[in-house]
């Protein structure tokens, strides 16, 4: 498959159209969505005709942006004009919202296409998408396991090469770590670096949305273009996009890197193999690598099941039947609510409703949430210690390969540990990669993470590419 | 109402003050009353997925000036999400404050000398307005509910008092000064009516010296008159229930106007668990000093200023004149009787005009400050009768314009005083006998010379202005 960038760039020049890219994007899906339960919804004409408008302003000699015709998948959880968004949930079934997330218009002003939403866990909670009400979305490198999760739908798109890039969201690792299952590129963006308007939150102050691609050059375009502020967020940074194209071949020579221990501490041994010699590559192209431990990052994951769950009970209250989406009918409004949210909500997002409804309680809040809250600020200055010493942080993505359909869903815990190792990120408010590096049990890719401050896009991407050289693809 | 012997009412209010804003707290929409049902709504203030909210900026102006006019410390504050589920309240959530409001601690001094302190006036969004129809008539048990969501995201400002108030009469009062900070500050039209001021009554009563007892909060008090009775049934209820040996159980009772009774609403087994944490979709609101000043800077003159002001330039006031004094400050009219009685005017006659005429117009922009004097000037000259200077001002608060024009225009024939001087003259003239009678002191004759004037001016002379020629000239 080729490349966003160079879609773009031959569709620009008329070396290519859209139309015939969207037509290849399009045929791609058709071969394999059946299969793979990667697509929620497509819009095939609609695609086609916004391909031939691309092709149409290009004839004419207009500039049509950075992606131009470019086919670009979207998780469902981003809100689209008129096009039905579930965000993996009964609940949402047959809504379709009336406005554009910000980044749905950023991406329509750079020329790209979106053509479908796709499959992910019910509100983006769980690392399988075996918690998607619409079924589970297959890896297309081995369909007998889970491409990862929560973005697991927008992850596959780009492995089985349906749509060069995609977009996904990332609350605890739901970019990072299904872009290491399916070997591809995952960028998790520093808090409010991407607006979050029209994003259907899990939980607000740990989401953002991120890219996926084939490869480092792509993911950077894509962040590009969806990067900057936006008056509609109040979280958002203030200032425009960053350039991070123009960084990516930077390479990382007299960078400071930091390996991580609690990283990569409990991982399958190829993946510990594959941190290692990511390491050495990053040392060989001129990185200093320096052996560091972080034991807050310990502390992560119980902090994010709190606080996770605590904002997503409140984010969640409003689906109750009144306004929009599933109702289910019943004598008075309290019993409506009821029926409806026991019949449109999941098993997993109902553990996590009743887990922060719990934490947040009159009696209990101390303990749990403000105790969760106290670890944040701990691990905020954990990581800005670990900035004092070395520029990036290094360590694994996941702790294992793809894993089979079922192996985890009876024992959420043992799936909550998939994003021991990208949790952290998100409690920060920093920045973080998933990169390819390195093979596993049965040939399966392996991810490894690179970490840094807020607002260290450029330096990240100029580290994994690095790797992404070494690693031997494109 | 005097409480019964030996007994003391202790009463906080809370009153809530919908903000004259353009447009709602945290979106684009229009800020108005009585618009069509649900058009006056948006993604953001309909709650739906993916929407986030922007604060908006006049909100805070408006809370900090009624901040500045309570005497409270104004700055740093911070935004709560307070969890509970209610149809009309789009993401079954208000955003609101918690523990740091934006104005803390103040207090209001009342007309009669004493001071009720002020613990917080915060900032939060309005819910919208449910109706229920058949049935009950109750959100239990109702047919059917239709909901209006142009109220929701509406900026509010609850105004929590200390439990300082001790009758009736002194919360009225209390409220009474308060709508006439909020209408002076700009923060409120005031109106209990519309349900732009709206106030809940927390009552106990306790023996003299003896500590708080338990306490009722009354709602549904939409004018000044609910205000008092509610709050004199309440005490003697309570006073009632302790005597004959029973206790005041903490609950919400409801006033019914019609039967003048509170009754039970809900029961307050243990507080209400709102589950309070931190608006993850605001920032800190930390407005700097420059800010700060500039709203503290703008804020006029309070309305207690205001009176004293005007009292002093009215001369052995009447309790009726006193009465009207305080609607002139309640409406703002203050700044047009002093104009006129630096020009000469008479107060009684300025302040009655104010109160009368200026009080019964729909608005009061049309007529200028020059106008209102020139008019009074002519009818104080007798150039106008009373009636005429009225009709004067009905077509300046109607169409605006010139008084002189408009009396010219009425056919009032312009008695300018000189000329109202010629006529008496002559007729004095022509009528030595009564004229002789009436210097020797015969008053009756004064009905007969304005009589005279009457018919020589067709009516349009002033009959006092009449009897101030004759006096002048006995």
């Amino acid at each position: 498959m080729r490349t966003a960038f160079e879609i773009a760039r031959d569709v620009r020049a008329g070396a290519s159209s859209a139309e015939v890219e969207m037509e290849r994007s399009l045929s791609a899906i058709k071969a394999r969505n059946d299969e793979l339960n990667v697509f929620l919804y497509i819009d095939e004409e609609g695609a086609l005709a916004l391909a031939r408008r691309v092709d149409e302003r290009v004839a004419r000699g207009e500039d049509v942006g950075a992606l131009a015709g470019v086919p670009i998948a979207l998780k469902d959880n981003l809100c689209q004009t008129g096009v039905p968004t579930t965000a993996g949930s009964r609940i949402l079934e047959g809504w379709r919202p009336p406005y554009n997330a910000t980044v749905v218009e950023l991406i329509e002003q750079s020329g790209a296409i979106v053509m479908g939403k796709t499959n992910m866990d019910e509100f983006a909670m769980g690392s399988s998408t075996e918690n998607s009400a619409f079924g589970p979305t297959k890896n297309p490198l081995d369909p007998s396991r889970v491409p990862g999760g929560s973005s697991g739908g927008s992850a596959a798109a780009v492995a089985a090469e349906m749509t060069p890039i995609s977009i996904g969201s990332d609350t605890g690792g739901s970019i990072r770590q299904p872009a290491a299952l399916c070997g591809i590129v995952g960028v998790k963006p520093t808090y409010g670096l991407v607006s979050r308007y029209g994003l259907i939150a899990f939980a607000s102050s740990l989401d953002q949305i991120g890219p996926f691609a084939k490869n480092v050059t792509d993911a950077a375009l894509l962040l590009e273009v969806i990067a900057g502020h936006d008056p509609r967020d109040s979280t958002s940074l203030p200032e425009p996009a960053p350039s991070l194209v123009a960084h990516v071949e930077d390479g990382v020579k007299g960078q400071r890197i930091g390996l991580v221990r609690e990283l990569y501490d409990g991982a399958d041994p190829h993946v510990v193999a594959s941190v290692q010699a990511a390491a050495e590559a990053l040392r060989e192209a001129g990185a200093v690598i320096q052996e560091l431990s972080v034991p807050e990052f310990r502390l992560g994951l119980s902090a994010y099941y709190l606080i996770g769950p605590a904002e997503a009970s409140s984010n969640l209250a409003r689906y109750d039947g009144v306004r929009y989406g599933l109702r289910v009918g019943a004598d008075d409004v309290t019993a409506m609510n009821e029926a409806t949210r026991t019949a449109g909500f999941g098993a997993e997002v109902k553990r996590r409703i009743m887990l922060g409804t719990y934490a947040l309680s009159a009696g209990y809040y101390d303990a749990y949430y403000g105790q969760a809250l106290k670890v944040r600020t701990l691990m905020i200055d954990a990581f800005a210690n670990a900035y004092q010493k070395v520029d990036l942080l290094l360590g694994a993505t996941t702790p294992s390969v793809a894993f089979n359909f079922g192996s985890k869903t009876s024992d959420p815990i043992a799936m909550y540990l998939s994003d021991v190792y990208t949790i952290p990120t998100n409690l920060a408010g920093d920045a973080a990669i998933s990169v390819p590096f390195g093979t596993g049990e049965a040939g399966l890719p392996v991810g490894v993470q690179l970490l840094g401050p807020g607002r260290s896009e450029a330096r990240l991407f100029a580290a994994a590419r690095v790797l992404e050289v070494a690693g031997g693809s494109s | 109402m005097t409480m019964p012997e030996g007994w003391e009412m202790v009463v906080g209010l809370e009153v809530h003050t919908e903000l004259k804003t353009t447009t709602k707290m945290f979106c684009g929409c229009a800020n108005a009353f009585g618009a069509e049902p649900n058009t006056n709504v948006c993604p953001v203030c309909l709650g739906l997925p993916g929407s986030l909210p922007v604060l908006n900026r006049r909100a805070v102006d408006l809370a900090m000036a009624i901040g500045f006019a309570l005497h409270s410390k104004v700055g740093f504050s911070t935004f709560h999400r307070k969890n509970y589920f209610y149809p009309d309240m789009p993401k079954n959530f208000q955003i609101s404050q918690y523990d740091l409001p934006i104005n803390s601690g103040g207090y209001l001094d009342l007309p009669d000398g004493t001071r009720v302190s002020i613990e917080r006036a915060h900032l939060e969004e309005d819910t919208g307005k449910t109706t229920h129809l058949g049935g009950s008539g109750r959100i239990h048990g109702a047919d059917r509910s239709l909901v209006d969501y142009n109220r929701s995201g509406v900026p509010l400002v609850e105004i929590v008092s200390g439990p300082d108030i001790r009758s009736s009469a002194q919360a009225r009062a209390y409220v009474s000064e308060l709508r006439g900070i909020l209408i002076a500050s700009g923060a409120s039209d005031g109106r209990m009516e519309e349900g732009s001021v709206r106030v809940d009554a927390n009552v106990s009563v306790r023996r003299a010296g003896e500590p708080y007892g338990t306490r009722c909060e009354i709602k549904n008090l939409n004018s000044l008159r609910s205000l008092q009775r509610a709050i004199d049934y309440e005490a003697l209820r309570q006073v009632e229930l302790l005597e004959s040996g029973r206790a005041v159980r903490q609950e919400t009772r409801h006033w019914d106007e019609d039967s003048g009774e509170t009754s039970t609403m809900r029961v307050k087994e243990e507080a209400e668990d709102y589950r309070y944490f931190r608006e993850p979709d605001l920032v800190d609101l930390v407005p700097d000093e420059a800010w700060k000043e500039g709203v503290a800077g703008s804020l006029g003159a309070l309305p207690a200023e205001r009176r004293a002001r005007l009292r002093s330039r009215l001369a052995d006031p009447s309790s009726a004149q006193l009465d009207a004094l305080d609607v002139v400050i309640d409406l703002g009219f203050d700044d047009l009787v002093i104009t006129a009685i630096n020009d000469n005017i008479d107060g009684a006659l300025a302040l009655a005009r104010a109160v009368n005429e200026l009080a019964a117009a729909e608005s009061v922009e049309l007529l200028t400050p020059e106008a209102f004097v020139e008019t009074l000037a002519m009818e104080q000259r007798g150039e106008l009768s009373a009636t005429q200077a009225k009709t004067v001002l009905g077509e300046l608060l109607a169409h605006g314009g010139d008084p002189r024009a408009i009396a010219a225009a009425k056919g009032f024939e312009q008695l300018t005083a000189g000329s109202l001087a010629a006529t008496v003259d002559s007729l004095i003239a022509e009528h030595p006998d009564e004229w002789a009678r009436y210097r020797e002191g015969d008053d009756k004759l004064a009905q007969f010379f304005i009589g005279l004037v009457m018919k020589s001016t067709s009516g349009q002379a002033d009959g006092k202005a009449v009897v101030a020629e004759l006096r002048a000239r006995r």
